[in-house]
């Protein structure tokens, strides 16, 4: 039997176990999948939370739910991965060897790597929605806030889901428009790029968004420190913005144990080749997903179009073939916009997010690079389709490359 | 993608004013690219930065992120900030000949 180590049962390793149990001959092999919580978190929806469009139950569900029949769930801490000894050390005591593994471990929020973040205001004066403690807190702090200065700042790039803030931003223009309550509140957006977004034509479009909903950029803001008592955060270049109430986006890393087994780069997240996924070091070991360090967003799509181009690249691999470079970044971002609009961007390594219609050209229903009510629906059918279709690593009737079709590139 | 003729070498360059062939960069180049962008005299601190990222991109073939520069040479990021005002990773890319970094996607 060759034995598939599969470490994370998040969205890519969930993604991942499906499709390979399903292209991989039982009668050969043994898939093992190891994680420490029995939750799965509907990540996306952390978004929705604050604004109370979601509540907790629409974005946990038990992990085993989506284990395929025959591949075989430890729940367990990660104590070592030992990559030289083809074996991973589990906090439970147990060791496991394998033929080959992926690494699909995530990224996470660390606001103690910021001084004045994670101290004795977090949670109060500063919140986040970057986890589902932090989406479901500000819930309730936003509920009695009494309007002021909210600034949002993420610390530094790159963090999941790059859309995020943004879409944070607009929510929050509309809920407090809702509320009757807009004149009371500013909304500000520091972050460390030079404009709204990565990509320039994105970055000019979303911008001019912003500013016609009254959000304010703040751009080239690298913060270094927040003052909690002076309510204010400090950039390295000594810009200071104030707030009232500060929503984070803390530095995300990848997991401690990837860094210490000596796999990671600088944010612990894994070196692998873009295309293909395989380690740069190691030639049966992959990373997936939010774990990997690759040009690409770290985003549920993203992580989807990889383990659809990844499977039968991996079982080619598996049987002594070449790896094929077949993944090319592609990312498909709805970005809510508030009021029940949204945009739609689609995009990959070397092409920049642009207008048009999508999946079918001309025809959409969906607006690219422009707000519609179609994408707005898009992006709440989204939740269906993700706990439905993309977790059990079903086929959506899409490429997972991208295609220039419906694209206009001027 | 166009041409320009810098400490009297052409080279190849983007829309941004990052050289798109790190083998066409000189310390000349360099030094002229720094002037531009604000930093007439380039010290020993500079130039350790700039060795750096020149040796971290022909191994990695990309320009190195701002924390991958502060892992690697010791220099906390304020010192960065200091050495390289405003933006400290992407200047240091374009003195060095290198493409922008590709921290943020």
């Amino acid at each position: 039997m060759k034995k598939l180590l599969i470490l994370g049962a998040g969205t890519a390793g969930t993604m991942a176990a499906n499709r390979l149990s399903r292209l991989l001959d039982a009668s050969e092999w043994q898939i093992t999948i190891v994680d420490q919580h029995e939750t799965h978190y509907y990540q996306p929806g952390y978004l929705f939370i604050p604004f109370g469009v979601y509540g907790k139950n629409d974005v946990i569900k038990p992990k085993r739910d989506f284990m395929p029949n025959g591949v075989h769930l430890v729940m367990s801490a990660i104590e070592a991965i030992e990559a030289e000894q083809n074996r991973v050390r589990l906090a439970n005591g147990q060791t496991l060897g394998y033929d080959f593994l992926i690494i699909a471990t995530g990224a996470d929020i660390y606001p103690k790597q910021t001084p004045g973040l994670g101290e004795d205001e977090w949670g109060k004066s500063i919140q986040t929605f970057y986890s589902f403690e932090g989406a479901v807190a500000l819930h309730e702090h936003l509920k009695h806030w009494p309007g002021g200065r909210l600034v949002l700042n993420v610390v530094e790039n790159p963090i999941k889901c790059p859309v995020a803030p943004l879409e944070f931003l607009m929510l929050a223009d509309w809920f407090f428009s809702e509320k009757g309550m807009r004149d009371k509140v500013e909304l500000i957006y520091a972050t460390p790029l030079p404009g709204a977004f990565t990509k320039p034509k994105a970055s000019k479009m979303l911008g001019h968004l912003l500013t016609e909903k009254g959000i304010q950029v703040v751009p080239e803001f690298m913060i270094e420190r927040v003052d909690p008592e002076a309510k204010k955060i400090v950039a390295y270049d000594e810009q200071e913005v104030s707030y009232d109430l500060l929503v984070s986006v803390p530095l995300n890393m990848g997991a401690e144990v990837v860094g210490k087994a000596g796999l990671g780069d600088e944010l612990n997240f894994v070196p692998v080749d873009k295309h293909t996924f395989l380690s740069t070091r190691f030639a049966n070991v992959f990373a997936l997903g939010d774990a990997a360090a690759v040009p690409a967003s770290k985003a549920g799509s993203v992580a989807h179009f990889a383990v659809e181009t990844f499977g039968e690249n991996f079982v080619r691999y598996t049987e002594g073939q070449a790896l094929k470079p077949v993944f090319d970044g592609h990312a498909n971002c709805f970005i809510e916009s508030g009021f029940g609009k949204g945009l739609l961007i689609d995009f990959n390594y070397d092409t920049e997010p642009l207008p048009g219609r999508y999946p079918m050209p001309g025809v959409g229903p969906f607006t690219l690079l422009e707000e519609s009510e179609a994408n707005h629906w898009g992006k709440l059918m989204f939740k269906w389709m993700y706990w439905h279709i993309l977790l059990k690593g079903k086929e959506l009737p899409l490429p997972a490359q991208m295609s220039m079709v419906g694209k206009w590139s001027k | 993608m166009s041409t320009r003729t810098i400490a009297g070498k052409t080279v190849q360059m983007n829309d941004e004013g990052f050289m798109t062939n790190p083998s066409e960069w000189t310390r000349e180049i360099a030094a002229e690219v720094a002037k531009e962008e604000g930093l007439p005299d380039l010290n020993t601190s500079h130039w350790k930065v700039i060795e750096f990222c020149r040796s971290d991109a022909t191994s990695s073939g990309k320009s190195p992120t701002l924390r991958r520069i502060t892992t690697a040479t010791g220099l906390s990021t304020k010192e960065m900030f200091a050495l390289f005002p405003k933006g400290p990773a992407k200047k240091v890319a374009k003195i060095s000949g290198l493409g922008k970094p590709e921290g943020c996607v």
